[in-house]
């Protein structure tokens, strides 16, 4: 099964971080990334810009274009990884590995329904 | 357990919000200043215990109001105490309830006005920024005083004279209507624009002290956006920002000698900062309501995306020159213009271009710098050679004098192959 987890944090703390605090944490995180794409259990992983360079398209008829990101909530989406995992308990002891890695926040774990092309880690 | 990192962060991130919070309630900038460090203390000694509270920003300004409400009671401060709110006793119903009360807007114009009040117009601009960095950002004296290559004494000195001429005059309390946010709007994002050039026009030795100021001046003006999602002419500052820091690691050598966008070295520009920066300006430009930090991004966007100098879309920018002249007419960006008329017309177009600015910029380091670039590529070596040394004469730096002297030292070398 593939899950995507998606990485929700409040965007002015991760903001906050110096560049060191940053270059540590993605270091940290470098190590997971390493031992599960050595297990092929590793898909695409992104890192997503500030919401503040984010354009949202409401799909009204003629659509509408809004400056930001689809929802005002404390917490951002601000990357998402996808996974191979047997089950969902597969899934979250992954996001935990990166959880350690990467304190604060939330994962949001949601099996991948339909995608297009073969997975190939 | 919460990590000590992330709790720094979160006081970082918060301060804006709590600091003119606590302004706005206690009207006094010493006094929220206090308050807001208190309830920093009680943060880092409460947070690690029972975790990081829901709303890092709504648990200071309850803790900070306590503290400073405490203190004028007990007389540390002769000041009355603020009418409409008494202390909060029950910390977990008051957080949630201040946070629900503080929507986004109430947010916004507390930090617009924390930021107005730094950037008074009855300010000096050294001190605007001066006290931008020390209130809002809460960088220390000492690191302000380095960046600004004063001494702690002195700097301190222009901090408390900033404050004691806000608390001089009458600064407005009250939530600003729209025409006073937007006026506000464009006095913060110049005072922004301040602080990021003071850090970005330093020389190559003294880079590490000043990059906090270019990194500080960026975080605010992504908060600025984050206030005003809709507004081109921020996206447009918070681009340029991005994109002309983008490139700090290629724009000095080893012995900080500054070295030529065209032979900088483009695998050291930053890929992340120059992504966003381009987002950005494409944005900004959909909105079609151009303005000078735009157009500057747009010019800077076009450097970025050349992945060679010889890339560079030099029309595309000599046109942008041309709107920024219509829109701020001054002889500085006239000289800019002629770099790019050079390359697409030639070194006469662009000395011709010149030529009339010579009087009003007859003590700028940067005039005699392209005069000289221009005639030695006529092959006018002399005229260029003078045109230098007055450079070297106007030099604001020694990495700028160095610069120039490294073109006559390659002005000598085609005389010898000539000799020769």
């Amino acid at each position: 099964m593939l899950y995507a987890i998606l990485c929700y944090h409040d965007e002015a703390v991760v903001g906050a971080w110096s560049k060191d605090e940053d270059d540590n944490v993605m270091a940290k995180l470098a190590v997971v990334h390493g031992k599960l794409a050595a297990q092929g259990r590793l898909g695409p992983v992104a890192r997503l810009l500030p919401t503040t360079a984010a354009t949202t398209l409401r799909k009204d008829d003629p659509p509408v274009v809004l400056d930001g990101p689809f929802a005002e909530t404390k917490e951002q989406l601000l990357g998402f990884y996808v996974v191979e995992a047997e089950n969902l308990d597969g899934a979250l002891e992954i996001a935990q590995d990166l959880g350690r890695a990467n304190p604060g926040g939330a994962y949001e774990i949601r099996p991948i329904g339909v995608f297009h092309g073969a997975f190939q880690p | 357990m919460t990590d000590v990192a992330w709790i720094d962060a979160a006081l970082t991130s918060a301060r804006p919000q709590a600091l003119g919070a606590l302004l706005r309630y206690f009207r006094d900038l010493d006094t929220a200043e206090e308050a807001y460090q208190n309830a920093c203390l009680r943060a880092l000694k409460t947070w690690p215990q029972n975790g990081p509270p829901r709303d890092a920003a709504a648990w200071l300004i309850m803790v900070g109001r306590n503290t400073g409400i405490d203190d004028i009671r007990r007389g540390k401060r002769q000041q009355p105490l603020p009418d409409d709110d008494h202390a909060i006793s029950d910390l977990d119903d008051a957080e949630s309830e201040i946070a629900d009360r503080l929507d986004g807007s109430q947010y916004r114009d507390d930090i617009l006005r924390l930021l107005f009040i730094c950037c008074h117009p009855q300010l000096p601009a050294t001190q605007q920024i001066a006290l931008a960095l020390r209130i809002v950002s809460g960088l220390t004296v000492k690191q302000i005083a380095r960046a600004f290559l004063v001494s702690e004494a002195a700097m301190e000195q222009r901090i408390t004279r900033a404050k004691a001429a806000i608390a001089k005059n009458k600064v407005p309390f009250e939530a600003p209507g729209a025409p006073e946010r937007s006026e506000r709007l464009a006095a913060v994002a110049a005072m922004l624009y301040l602080v990021f050039n003071e850090g970005y026009s330093a020389g190559g030795e003294s880079a590490d002290l000043r990059a906090p100021l270019c990194e500080e001046a960026i975080r605010l003006a992504r908060l600025l956006l984050k206030l005003f999602p809709a507004e081109p002419e921020i996206m447009g500052l918070a681009a340029l920002m991005l994109l002309q820091y983008a490139r700090s690691a290629a724009r000095f050598d080893a012995d900080g000698a500054a070295i030529l966008l065209e032979d900088q070295d483009r695998a050291l520009w930053n890929g992340k900062m120059i992504a966003e920066g381009l987002a950005l300006i494409d944005k900004a430009m959909r909105h079609r309501r151009t303005g000078a930090y735009q157009i500057q991004a747009a010019i800077a966007a076009l450097h970025a995306r050349a992945a060679r100098p010889e890339d560079t879309d030099w029309a595309q920018i000599e046109l942008l020159y041309g709107s920024l002249e219509i829109l701020q007419p001054s002889p500085v960006i006239t000289l800019n213009r002629s770099v790019a008329v050079s390359k697409v017309r030639g070194p006469q177009a662009a000395l011709d271009m010149i030529a009339p600015l010579a009087s009003k910029l007859a003590n700028y380091f940067y005039f005699f710098g392209a005069q000289g670039a221009y005639l030695n590529q006529l092959g006018r070596h002399d005229e260029a050679r003078e045109s230098f040394n007055r450079a070297i004469a106007l030099a604001n730096t020694p990495a700028e004098a160095d610069h120039i002297r490294r073109h006559i030292d390659r002005l000598e070398d085609d005389s010898k192959v000539k000799v020769v």
